[in-house]
């Protein structure tokens, strides 16, 4: 039961994380290695918010993810944008960008370890484990978003300009599409769900400045063992390795320490028999 | 007598006709000449330290862009390597007794063969997919260092290793001219007939394969001598140190690699190299603002990012000097005409 659980608000989380970092990554050829930082923000302006200003926690999850959201929109428009087409640059910036976020972190509310009150609180008992309200909160909510962005991406034109630019970008660019707007957009969009994502979990974990660095790679495993671009990959794959890191902390001692290793170790499987990704498709040779 | 003369005197010209022509060659000399007569001027042994620190850290940028800035295969595990190197010089020099001239070669050795054992699976992969997975694979190693911590001391790592050398210069010139003749090796290798096929294969591998040369043969060995020089310095540092700990396996250490590299400019060798002794020297100085010392590392990177997107030595080499457009050798920008064809410069 308790890997069950486990297993699915991880397997949420990433699912989140992992789509909107696919999302910016199909549409602009961004890898965003501060994705993860834009989540540790949310969580932290949510812990001040509630803690400091002692806003209402819902109020406060919606001005953590527009914030979030305008951070990341003017980190695109001023650090990202001009550097777009040196893809090793871009890399490097957004790593950079997560430093920044780290360390202004660590001076604002220092490397102390902090929580976050749960919107409600007490639980219920299945088969003999605590189920927290929260819990169930979070993976609930989680669901409507996934289904929201689902209904976003397939059924609005925004969404089928976003899906034919990750296809092909030339193309699309010559069939009107804008593509810088369209990135900006999708930018947003992206950040924002990674916002909403730290924002939904911060009541269930410990907020440390150094909260970004572990599911960054997770994150980053999900989408390469999904295929990158792929948002049904990435969903699948999400909860794949969710349940496995669950698997592992409660069936193997010391499992702890293991868990990113196992879940890494299944990417690498898996991408030796299809490089590609589960549901990849292989990118044509861009020359 | 009269030979020693005779040397002296082409040497004399070599110098004059060929390093003193150009401001980089001149600037590599005087690298050489201050790093090498340091001890003569300051016996400071903490500056002593970041010198020999540095010097470890330019081994390992440079050795990253020897496989990812040349071939292209950008590794973001690069700590792997040099964790390897570290892990492995250790365990044989505190399990082992084994000299530490023995284990450091050993430990590089352990690290070609993780180069072989990373690099044929990531024959199969490209691009963005690459630079991801290699990430997880140093990840992977901490796992397991963690959870055998009898062989490998967990978290604390092992420790009480034996120094190259006992006295302050002596030590200095084991790491300073270990340095020096590596980065050289390397730099040579760029330059030669592989360092041609290595920047092709950046550039169009179909080419590449088309011209029938065997990339992947090329590729595995980008991945065995990045792998051999990255472990030298893992050995080297776990020496030096006198610990290897699972911070040599780090994320953060791979990243930071990285920066340096792209900061210095890649593809180039001398760009990292140089890139580290500026920024490492830099961060451990800059003591009047601890804790905003990460946030001005990370800030400078991003500038310079912005505004010279190549990096920073690439920058400033075409700042003062010219290509002849004619015979595509390089001048001093001050020059109006080419100095060996006589071609005017533009």
């Amino acid at each position: 039961m308790n890997i069950i659980i486990t297993g699915l608000i991880t397997g949420s989380m990433l699912a989140l994380l992992a789509i909107s970092f696919s999302l910016i990554f199909g549409v602009a050829r961004i890898v965003n290695i501060a994705h993860t930082a834009f989540y540790m923000v949310a969580a932290y302006c949510i812990f001040s918010l509630t803690g400091k200003f002692g806003l209402n926690p819902v109020a406060g999850m919606m001005i953590a993810v527009v914030v979030v959201t305008v951070f990341g929109l003017l980190a695109y428009k001023f650090l990202i944008d001009p550097i777009r087409e040196h893809e090793a640059a871009v890399l490097i910036a957004t790593i950079a960008l997560a430093m920044i976020f780290q360390e202004a972190v660590m001076l604002i509310y220092t490397g102390d370890y902090r929580t976050v009150s749960a919107l409600i609180e007490g639980y219920f008992i299945v088969t003999g484990v605590k189920v927290f309200y929260q819990q169930v909160l979070t993976f609930g909510v989680v669901l409507v978003v996934l289904a929201l962005l689902w209904f976003l991406l397939m059924k609005t034109k925004l969404g089928l300009a976003i899906r034919s630019t990750a296809e092909d970008r030339e193309v699309a660019n010559l069939m009107g599409m804008n593509d810088s707007r369209l990135a900006m957009i999708t930018m947003g969009i992206s950040v924002a769900l990674a916002g909403f994502t730290g924002a939904v979990l911060a009541p269930l974990t410990v907020l440390s400045p150094f909260m970004w660095m572990e599911p960054l790679i997770i994150m980053m495993a999900v989408v390469v063992l999904g295929g990158l671009g792929s948002i049904k990959g990435s969903f699948v794959a999400a909860y794949i390795l969710g349940f496995t890191e669950a698997l592992v902390v409660f069936m193997i001692p010391k499992g702890a320490f293991l868990k990113g290793s196992v879940a890494l170790t299944i990417m690498i499987l898996v991408l030796l028999l299809r490089p590609e990704g589960l549901f990849g498709i292989s990118f044509e040779e861009e020359r | 007598m009269v030979a020693a003369g005779l040397y002296l005197r082409r040497f004399y010209t070599i110098v004059r006709g060929e390093v003193l022509v150009l401001p980089s060659r001149i600037i590599v000399a005087l690298f050489f000449i201050i790093l090498l007569g340091l001890p003569l001027i300051s016996q400071n042994p903490y500056l002593i330290r970041v010198v020999i620190l540095t010097s470890i850290f330019a081994i390992l940028a440079a050795s990253w862009d020897l496989l990812s800035g040349f071939t292209g295969q950008m590794n973001f595990g690069h700590a792997l390597f040099f964790g390897v190197g570290a892990y492995a010089s250790a365990m044989l020099n505190v399990h082992l007794q084994i000299p530490p001239w023995v284990s450091v070669p050993l430990g590089a050795a352990a690290a070609v063969l993780t180069g072989l054992l990373v690099g044929i699976p990531c024959l199969r992969l490209k691009h963005t997919y690459l630079a991801l997975t290699t990430m997880a694979f140093p990840i992977i190693l901490m796992g397991i260092v963690f959870v055998l911590p009898d062989f490998t001391g967990g978290e604390l790592g092992i420790s009480g290793l034996k120094r190259i050398s006992s006295s302050l210069v002596g030590n200095y010139y084991i790491y300073i001219v270990t340095m020096l003749v590596l980065c050289t090796i390397m730099w040579k290798i760029t330059d030669s007939h592989t360092g041609i096929i290595f920047h092709a294969i950046r550039e169009d591998e179909l080419a590449v394969k088309a011209s029938g040369i065997n990339t992947t043969r090329y590729k595995l060995m980008a991945f065995c001598l990045s792998g051999f020089f990255a472990g030298i310095a893992g050995g080297l540092y776990a020496h030096y140190m006198r610990i290897a700990g699972p911070s040599t396996l780090e994320v953060s250490m791979s990243f930071t690699v990285v920066i340096w590299a792209v900061f210095g400019g890649i593809a180039t060798i001398y760009g990292p190299i140089a890139a580290v002794f500026i920024l490492f020297p830099l961060l451990e100085f800059v003591r009047f603002w601890p804790e905003y010392r990460m946030l001005i590392f990370a800030v400078v990177v991003l500038l310079i990012l912005l505004y010279m997107p190549e990096g920073l030595i690439p920058w400033v080499r075409d700042k003062i000097e010219k290509e002849c457009p004619r015979c595509k050798i390089r001048n001093v920008a001050t020059r109006k005409t080419c100095r060996v064809c006589t071609a005017g410069l533009d």
